[in-house]
């Protein structure tokens, strides 16, 4: 067994020992899935470290490839009558939304230190999501991609409908049933790839070396696009995404926005822009302008929100419109711009919606009109809102800045295929937000942090505990640590883009990556 | 890349490097511990930098004698951000002279800030944040001025504007103060919407032409090897200008090299609060005056005025970007002089005034072409002076408010005898801002003056000139409401002089704007070698001194006494005068579009639009999907017969449809 699979072994194995433990040994529980996934950090590091020195190597290989070339690969067939087989290895936007993963569960686990309602479930489905989601980031075979997939979105609706808040039950069954028609939509598209290809395999790799008739590619292109738009909170297909986010728990909250959304933008370019390269030309443009009113409509959507769960979960629909709109651009930088953004937004929402976990911890009010000055009380926890939401706003230094100038700068160079006036001014229209992000991200803020303390008894509240510093020290310096130094993100993912690159420009403009 | 330069030009990043290590440290280690050290530490980090600075500046004029020709050198750089193959973003520093000066008055004037912030803010509950704050702007703020492309320039141009952010809003507890920030924030950064776009059209032609051009000046140039599509060196050069406005944009009827210009000089504009994006800088001055002095007053508010010195040869090229450079410039120092003369707070008078003198050196850039850049110098030579005298006068406010702890003017009077040394250094930058011969404003002044008519804009020059006797009457209206007559609110009465630790800084910055104006900018800082430096040219000079004079005797007649000749002259100009102190009303325009048509008409719009449309949309769906499902069990009626003909109609539909299709 590779570190690979030990990767997604690891907190299945930590899911046994949370059922395993007796619930009176809750405290056990919460010690036994903190070692669980900081080993998960661990194991991270290494199989980061096992994939650098691997592949740092190929880099010029990789200018010319047209498939994308995988490291620390372990394939075994699993059925043979259907093709399905135990494909999972790793590239470089695997590793990024590996590490990714392994730091915000480790954080979430922190920041679920006082659930005291059924501990062991908990940790228990949270740890098996977390299972799924590995899952996805290494599998090379969609059948077993989508079966990771859904062990990723299920236990979701157990974990608002029971941990929940407010309406949690609506909740759950909206986001449980949008997702699955999501994935059904996802589905039907791996069938047709099965189908149509004819080799009688699930294996991707194998996929992606047919060349699917353009007719086909331009039916299912956008089915799987959108499918997994759906779950990347696409208009108008995101409205799960605020309901779905207010009603859950810290830790699943920060899961959910920061991990699972990923789950979109990835398949979206894992899979259909990878496979599908002529639908993905045929279709860029108009997922563009989609992922345009994401980023505007999310963003206005979010002045005017009064909780701060809902508040955080328009923002994300802002910030995940980024993503997709990257992966629409089909250029180098909109590319390598979208993986950056999951991986900014990813670690940025988490940090938010572990801090409104923990405001609301203190002050049991997430109404943003109720609060205020709370910075004196909670330097702490201030200081880390305050560099979570200039991390939204996009300022320089944090990770923010990368990702979005990536994105539009990859909007504006364009693409021969779309028309270049109409991305330049989808462009110009979706750097509005940058203006709109920072009105109510200080709005917000300001109302909560400044001001004088608007109730007496916020002046007794406690600022963080140990846990709640080492959670939200950790993704805050995470955001610094990508915004200051973002070339080492950069170079582990960058040349895993080129064979999209590559697949898109057609075989003969291989090696031609510079003009893009 | 020169192997000949001095130990310091190798090292030229520790300029930078020092004030961002020491806020590293100060805000992790030191201010948690300790608040007095946390001032100290802060203060040796700039202080240390400020040497380097000096240290830079000795060895580039050295290698590079005054008068001669001073090239552009960038003796470090470090890839930082690789967008895509042929396009990165290098980390560096750029020297050359205009640097060079900026790196100096940073420096000066934040470690003299530095050292009286220790003084001014003691006691402060926030003294450590304070200070891991202002090493934030001033590193932020070096990293500006070294930037050798114009990515690092917008990296540190939001970095400024984010500091500046949190210490205005540093007494967050003050409902005004926070909005205040709120203001500052979101106005420069509307402004930079257009500085991004422009560096993104920027960054997109200048890859784009970077082949050719690469071509065209070939290898010869060995100091451009390595060079970028978004490095200075290359945009500004005149083979990239060239082609750059050879390009259309066909639906505005302009070259694209103006557009990007008009659009970078918006974020210019906005950082450097020319009209309309000035509202936010009147209300800044809720921040600590130190904070005012250092960011709002000498280095961060210039920063829009660097950008355009720094792209000069673009802004040069394109006729219509110079132009608008040049009108908004004229146009602001005349508006915001005008409303500066009826304001009561002491330091917003300041903050009009700096508008104002932004306009100043605005213009005098604007004026400048290719082949006359005698406002290029004059500019930069008031900017130099600017920040010091303006500096002395946020301080010398600061000393006076820290005494008598209100901000109106007319709550004070009769300081001079009870802060004698305020009061002088105080009256030194009153005469320097107001142009008074031997003080440094005269000599800047004078080169601005002179280039506007020279450089053919009379009219302009016109302006200028008003704005000078402007300026004199404002400036000498709260020296005497401040300092002369009799003590007349409850603070003014039990004033006393600042501690030493306050009044150094102040008689240093006094000294800096006496002697300041008798270095000769035009050896240090010019564009051709042609550049003839004028010295004191009287035809203009004198006129000027006069207009400066009968505004400092109109102050002294209106002002000195009792004020009803004030009172009596505001009450003559009826409604005008209410329209000015109301500064024209254009923050009430913008609260209206803001509030009234973007948060009413646009978001609050959207937010419902989301939860009952689409949301609505999800929800029908599902209604529909249950309510379908009620209405299928009902043909679910397990009657063999019901299934027959069901089947019998299903079966003849499709043969209707396979007919069909035949035919």
């Amino acid at each position: 067994m590779g570190p690979v699979s030990w990767l997604i072994a690891l907190p299945f194995l930590t899911t046994i020992a949370v059922v395993l433990t007796p619930e009176r040994h809750w405290r056990l529980i919460r010690w036994i899935s903190l070692v669980g996934t900081g080993l998960g950090l661990i194991l991270t590091a290494a199989v980061t470290y096992l994939y650098w020195i691997e592949a740092r190597a190929d880099i010029e290989l990789l200018r010319s490839a047209t498939v994308t070339k995988l490291y620390l690969v372990e394939q075994v067939m699993w059925f043979k009558p259907l093709g399905i087989q135990y494909f999972v290895g790793v590239d470089g936007i695997s590793v990024s939304m590996i590490i990714l993963t392994s730091i915000i569960i480790f954080c979430g686990v922190l920041a679920s230190w006082n659930v005291e309602n059924r501990t062991k479930e908990f940790f228990a489905l949270l740890l098996l999501l977390v299972t799924g989601v590995f899952g996805v980031f290494v599998s090379y075979d969609l059948f077993l991609f989508f079966m990771f997939y859904e062990l990723a979105v299920l236990p979701m609706y157990l974990l608002i409908g029971v941990w929940g808040t407010g309406p949690k039950e609506y909740a759950a069954m909206k986001l449980t049933l949008m997702l699955l028609v999501g994935s059904a939509f996802v589905l039907v598209g791996f069938l047709a790839l099965y189908h149509e290809s004819g080799l009688h395999t699930f294996d991707l790799q194998q996929l992606a070396t047919i060349h699917y008739s353009d007719r086909f590619q331009w039916w299912f292109f956008p089915m799987i696009f959108v499918g997994f738009g759906v779950i990347g909170a696409l208009f108008p297909f995101h409205t799960w995404s605020p309901d779905g986010h207010s009603s859950a728990p810290t830790a699943v909250s920060m899961l959910h926005a920061g991990v699972l959304m990923k789950l979109g933008g990835y398949g979206a370019l894992r899979i259909a822009v990878y496979a599908l390269p002529e639908g993905a030309k045929a279709w860029g443009l108009f997922f563009m302008g989609l992922t345009t009113i994401n980023i505007l409509y999310g963003s206005f959507g979010a002045i005017m929100q009064r909780d701060l769960k809902y508040f955080t979960a328009y923002s994300s629909v802002s910030h995940c419109g980024f993503v997709l709109f990257g992966v629409a651009a089909l250029n180098l930088m909109g590319l390598k711009g979208a993986v950056l953004q999951m991986f900014s937004h990813g670690i940025m929402t988490g940090l938010f919606f572990a801090l409104i976990g923990m405001v609301y911890g203190r002050t049991h009010t997430r109404i943003i009109s109720e609060m205020g000055g709370l910075a004196k009380v909670m330097p702490w926890l201030a200081t880390s809102f305050y560099i979570a939401g200039l991390a939204s706003l996009g300022l320089p230094g944090l990770s923010g800045f990368v990702a979005e100038t990536h994105v539009f700068l990859g909007g504006f160079f364009g693409n021969p295929w779309s028309s270049v006036m109409m991305t330049r001014v989808l462009t110009i229209i979706a750097t509005l937000s940058i203006v709109v992000t920072a009105v109510y991200v200080l709005r917000g803020l300001a109302m909560v942090f400044q001001g004088p303390i608007t109730k007496p008894h916020f002046e007794e509240l406690g600022d963080a505990t140990l846990t709640e510093r080492l959670s939200t020290g950790i993704l805050a310096a995470t955001l610094l640590f990508v915004g200051i130094l973002p070339w080492l993100i950069i170079d582990l993912i960058e040349p895993s883009l080129y064979p999209f690159i590559n697949r898109l420009q057609g075989l003969a403009a291989a090696g031609a990556i510079g003009t893009l | 890349m020169d192997g000949a330069s001095g130990w310091m030009m190798q090292h030229a990043w520790l300029i930078p490097a020092l004030p961002l290590a020491s806020f590293a440290i100060v805000g992790l280690l030191v201010s948690p511990v300790s608040k007095r050290a946390a001032g100290i530490v802060a203060t040796l980090a700039i202080m240390a930098s400020a040497a380097c600075a000096y240290l830079l500046a000795w060895e580039y004029f050295t290698l590079y004698p005054p008068g001669g020709k001073h090239p552009i050198l960038v003796p470090w750089s470090y890839e930082w951000l690789r967008y895509q193959p042929g396009l990165s973003v290098n980390v560096g520093v750029l020297v050359d002279p205009i640097s060079v000066l900026l790196l100096i008055v940073v420096t000066t004037v934040s470690s003299l800030v530095h050292i009286y912030s220790n003084a001014y803010m003691h006691g402060d509950h926030g003294f450590g944040r304070y200070f891991t704050f202002l090493n934030l702007f001033t590193f932020s703020m070096l990293g500006l001025v070294v930037a050798p492309d114009i990515i690092q320039m917008y990296v540190c141009w939001e970095l400024v504007g984010v500091s500046s952010f949190l210490l205005i809003g540093f007494y967050y507890m003050k409902p005004s103060a926070v909005s205040a920030a709120k203001k500052a924030f979101i106005v420069t950064r509307f402004a930079d919407l257009g500085f991004l776009v422009g560096v993104i059209l920027l960054s997109y032609f200048g890859f784009r032409l970077f082949p050719e051009w690469s071509a065209e000046v070939g290898a010869a140039t060995n100091g451009l090897a390595g060079t970028q599509p978004v490095d200075f060196a290359y945009l500004n050069h005149p083979a990239f200008l060239a082609r750059f406005s050879e390009l259309h944009v066909a639906f505005l009827g302009t070259s694209m090299l103006t557009l990007a210009m008009i659009l970078v000089y918006m974020g210019a504009a906005g950082k450097s609060a020319m009209f309309p994006l000035h509202i936010w800088l009147p209300d800044a001055m809720e921040g600590p005056t130190p904070v005012s002095a250092l960011i709002h007053a000498a280095t961060m508010v210039v920063a829009g005025v660097y950008l355009v010195a720094r792209l000069f040869p673009a802004f040069a090229y394109s006729e219509t970007a110079a132009l608008v450079v040049m009108v908004v410039g004229a146009f602001t120092s005349l508006f915001a002089a005008i409303i500066g003369t009826t304001q009561d707070d002491i330091k917003r008078v300041l903050a009009f005034s700096t508008l104002s003198q932004l306009g100043y050196m605005m213009l005098a850039l604007g004026v400048c072409t290719t082949e006359y850049a005698a406002g290029y110098t004059a500019s930069m030579f008031h900017l130099f002076t600017h920040a010091f005298f303006k500096a002395l006068l946020f301080l010398g406010a600061g000393a006076v408010i820290h005494a008598v702890h209100t901000n109106s003017i007319w709550e004070m009077g009769g300081l001079a005898k009870k802060m004698p040394i305020t009061h002088i250094t105080f009256l030194i930058a009153t005469l320097a801002i107001s142009g008074i011969w031997p003080f440094a404003g005269f000599f800047s002044k004078d080169e601005i003056l002179v280039s506007a008519l020279a450089g053919g804009h009379p009219l302009v020059f016109g302006v200028a000139f008003v704005v000078a006797g402007l300026t004199a009457f404002y400036m000498f209206r709260i020296y005497f409401v401040t300092f002369w007559g009799h003590g007349r609110g409850e603070g003014a009465a039990h004033a006393h002089e600042a501690p030493a630790v306050m009044w150094l800084p102040m008689a240093l910055l006094a000294v800096l704007s006496s002697v300041t104006g008798f270095i000769p900018m035009g050896e240090f800082v010019s564009l051709g070698e042609h550049e003839a430096h004028h010295g004191i040219n009287l035809a203009i000079a004198i006129p000027a001194t006069a207009v400066a004079l009968l505004g400092m005797g109109t102050a002294a007649f209106l002002y000195i006494g009792d004020g009803r000749r004030a009172k009596s002259a505001a009450l003559a100009m009826g409604g005008a005068y209410h329209v000015i102190k109301q500064k024209f009303y254009i923050d009430e325009l913008y609260l209206f579009i803001t509030h009234r048509i973007i948060f009413h008409y646009i978001a609050r719009p959207i937010a419902w639009f989301d939860r009952h449309m689409v949301d609505g949309g999800v929800n029908a769906s599902g209604w529909v999907t249950r309510t379908s499902g009620r209405v299928l069990s009902f043909m679910q009626t397990g009657q063999v017969q019901t299934y027959g003909i069901w089947f019998t109609g299903g079966v003849a539909f499709v043969i209707l449809i396979l007919w069909c299709a035949l035919l």
